[in-house]
């Protein structure tokens, strides 16, 4: 669990994070978004305290991070920098294990860490372990920065736009992928986003900052419905909130029983996926199947009622 | 006109123009001059006299050869060739005026290479620098090239091609004052060099982490750095050298109370800025995002500065010392004014003599060790910032 109480960080003058109060269960995924220079860096880095807060507390499991010494602090959070930020004169597998090396781990435990990790992120560890930074792509270089965050396997996991120079589908893909790691060793995790979708579709939890204040902290659903501020109803997106409504909630939810005809829709689809297909196919309803065994029918009617604004 | 491609380029190379009228008029200035001996004015002797005729047409063509290649050449690895292919053939034939134009048996009268042999040679390194830098050698090759021209140095001073020119005279008779000298200003240049870099280092990372101290140090290197230039050489060295020109001997005797002890201090005070200077940079230079993450991945002070900072500050520190390295070996010269030593003898006490052939004595070896070092030390930072630095810079 991390708290956050009242944080500030003011710089000559300037306050960039006012006075932000919040807490992230442990397990959960907290997603931050903003306007550039809303502060969501400077949050973040309070946390492993790269930023020294003006005033405020910041508890991990109740404990005060300002107790233990930064560097021990550090090697315990997984820290994605924004732009990666990797060592340019240190080869692809010496960037992923310097952390298990900080700690002391024995090499081969570290070599067997970092093809894991290359292997998890869909590189090719006999190709890529040796390369040079310089000698990847910019998608490939900052799935070593999140690798590299990864690498000792710690409880918490800052991000600071770790997917914003992938494509829509690697994008997309390593949103699973994250997701998956992150349900599988229940990491905490932090990530900072300019991508409204991307922090809808990860987060637990949505904070949404401007000029330095927490305008909003909740789950997303509550986020599109009732927005707290005209500023949160903007960055939503008045014509985008009935689809995100339904990129919330899967298919397999408002299954019903009945006929239908034409290619089946995955069970574990997203409810905006089903709508389109429907939508795009001119049918009021298309079969379900789970697994490879039909197990009812989804209609437009059952997905329009799911896009209004809850009461 | 041939539609294949060819060797050779339909313009004529601009440079190559220039080089070939460079060659031309080498070719007509007087290629040796001979004197009676090492003091007296000569009789300058252009090719066709200070060669016996074989040899000067040899060398005519030689240079032929070597002006249509670079003006019409197109491949940079064959202008090289022929270029230094021309070099080695005009050092060879100036040792041969020596022997064919020093009459039998006379130990005093003097041959050496005048106008058009230096023009030449100016002309043909030209078109090896030239070649050389379309080339873009790896640096490994370029530190393999100086090595190369050197053993050819040694087989052509060995060889004993040379002995009867007058620099070699002047070489002949004082050569255990030579490797002295030669020891002293390597000893002159590489030592204060050491020293800069022991000193200069820490104070450099020193003045990194401390802004008001950066100002001040710098501040003063930068007041060291052109008071001398003003006050040695103007209050010092114009007394001395007037002293060694008007007393025969004075500069050898060396004037009490200097010696090799103030040649080091002032050449540790001129490398101090270029270390210090270039330390700060490099370290300035290492991108902030990447401290950020070394800090974010849990390195201590010292660790993120022995594994990041110092790594990818390495080449620019590199480079200050290239420049230090360079301009000791040129400045220690100076140290044959005040008593220290070095190459700076010979010029000095040839300036005193008039005798154009000791001077060359002592400041051909500088121009070669401070060419070498230069294009080695190039090599060699090339390769320290292979890929440190470049994506740093990207
Ligand atoms: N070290 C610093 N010194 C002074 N001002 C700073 C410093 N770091 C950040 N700021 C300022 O604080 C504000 C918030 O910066 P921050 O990096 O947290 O923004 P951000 O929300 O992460 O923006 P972006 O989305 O562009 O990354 C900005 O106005 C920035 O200029
Ligand atoms: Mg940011």
């Amino acid at each position: 669990m991390i708290e956050l109480q009242s944080l500030t960080k003011i710089y000559d003058g300037v306050t960039v994070v006012d006075d932000v109060s919040l807490t992230i269960n442990s397990g959960e995924i907290a997603t931050i978004v903003g306007t550039s220079g809303s502060g969501k860096t400077t949050l973040l880095r309070m946390i492993n305290r790269l930023v020294q807060p003006s005033s405020g507390r910041i508890l991990i499991d109740g404990e005060e991070t300002s107790s233990i010494p930064a560097y021990e602090l550090r090697r315990r959070i997984g820290y994605a920098i924004q732009g990666h930020g990797l060592f340019p004169h240190r080869s692809v597998g010496r960037n992923i294990g310097t952390v298990p090396r900080l700690l002391g781990w024995k090499q081969a435990r570290i070599a067997a860490r970092v093809d894991e990790l290359l292997d998890l992120f869909g590189l090719e560890p006999g190709e890529f372990r040796d390369r040079m930074p310089h000698e990847l792509s910019g998608g490939q270089q900052q799935r070593v920065g999140v690798a590299r965050a990864l690498a000792a396997g710690p409880n918490i996991l800052l991000m600071d736009e770790p997917f914003g120079a992938l494509d829509p589908i690697i994008r997309a893909k390593a949103q699973d992928d994250l997701l998956a790691i992150q349900r599988r060793i229940g990491t905490t995790i932090v990530l900072v986003t300019h991508d409204m979708n991307e922090a809808i579709s990860l987060g637990h939890n949505i904070a949404v900052m401007d000029q330095g204040r927490l305008l909003q902290f909740a789950p997303p659903a509550d986020i599109i419905a009732r927005p707290g501020t005209p500023f949160v109803e903007a960055l939503i997106g008045s014509e985008d909130r009935p689809f995100r409504m339904l990129a919330l909630q899967r298919v397999r939810d408002l299954i019903e029983k009945g006929p239908a005809s034409g290619p089946a829709i995955d069970a574990w689809a997203n409810a905006r996926a089903a709508y389109a297909e429907l939508l795009w196919s001119g049918r009021e309803a298309a079969p379900v199947q789970e697994g490879g065994a039909p197990v009812g029918r989804i209609t437009r009617a059952a997905l329009q009622s799911q896009a209004e604004k809850p009461v | 006109m041939s539609a294949r491609p060819s060797l050779f380029s339909r313009l004529p190379d601009k440079l190559g123009v220039l080089i070939a009228a460079l060659v031309a008029v080498g070719t007509m200035l007087p290629l040796a001059l001979l004197r009676a001996n090492r003091i007296v004015p000569g009789e300058a002797l252009p090719i066709w006299q200070a060669l016996p005729a074989f040899q000067a047409g040899i060398l005519i063509v030689a240079l032929l050869i070597c002006v249509i290649a670079s003006i019409w050449l197109r491949v940079p690895g064959l202008r090289l060739g022929g270029a230094i292919g021309g070099v080695a053939i005009l050092l060879v034939l100036m040792g041969q005026a020596g022997g064919y134009l020093t009459p039998a048996g006379n130990d005093l009268a003097r041959v050496s290479p005048a106008a058009g042999f230096w023009l030449l040679l100016f002309a043909l390194s030209l078109t090896v620098t030239d070649a050389l830098a379309k080339m873009k050698l790896r640096p490994i090759w370029r530190i393999l090239g100086v090595l190369l021209a050197g053993v050819g140095l040694l087989l052509l001073l060995g060889s004993g091609q040379w002995d009867d020119l007058s620099v070699l005279r002047e070489y002949q008779v004082r050569s255990a004052a030579f490797w002295r000298e030669a020891e002293r200003h390597l000893l002159l240049a590489f030592g204060s060099l050491s020293a800069a870099v022991l000193i200069g280092v820490p104070l450099g990372v020193a003045c990194f982490r401390v802004p008001r101290l950066k100002s001040a140090v710098l501040n003063l290197l930068n007041i060291v750095q052109t008071v001398p230039s003003i006050a040695v050489f103007g209050l010092l060295i114009a007394p001395l050298a007037w002293i060694a020109a008007t007393i025969p001997g004075a500069a050898r005797i060396g004037v009490s109370g200097i010696g090799a002890a103030p040649a080091m201090v002032a050449l540790f005070a001129y490398s101090l800025l270029p270390v210090v200077s270039n330390t700060v940079i490099g370290l300035e230079n290492v991108p902030g995002r990447i401290r950020d993450a070394a800090f974010g991945m849990g390195m201590t002070r010292r660790q993120a500065f022995m594994a990041v900072e110092v790594p990818l500050a390495f080449p620019v520190i590199l480079t200050g010392i290239r420049i230090v390295l360079v301009q000791n070996i040129g400045l220690a010269t100076i140290a044959g004014l005040i008593g220290g030593g070095g190459f700076g003898v010979f010029v000095f006490q040839g300036m005193g003599q008039t005798a154009t052939d000791l001077i060359l004595l002592g400041a051909l070896p500088t121009v070669i060790l401070a060419t070498a070092s230069a294009v080695l030390l190039d090599a060699v930072v090339e390769i320290s910032e292979s890929s440190a630095t470049r994506t740093m810079r990207a």
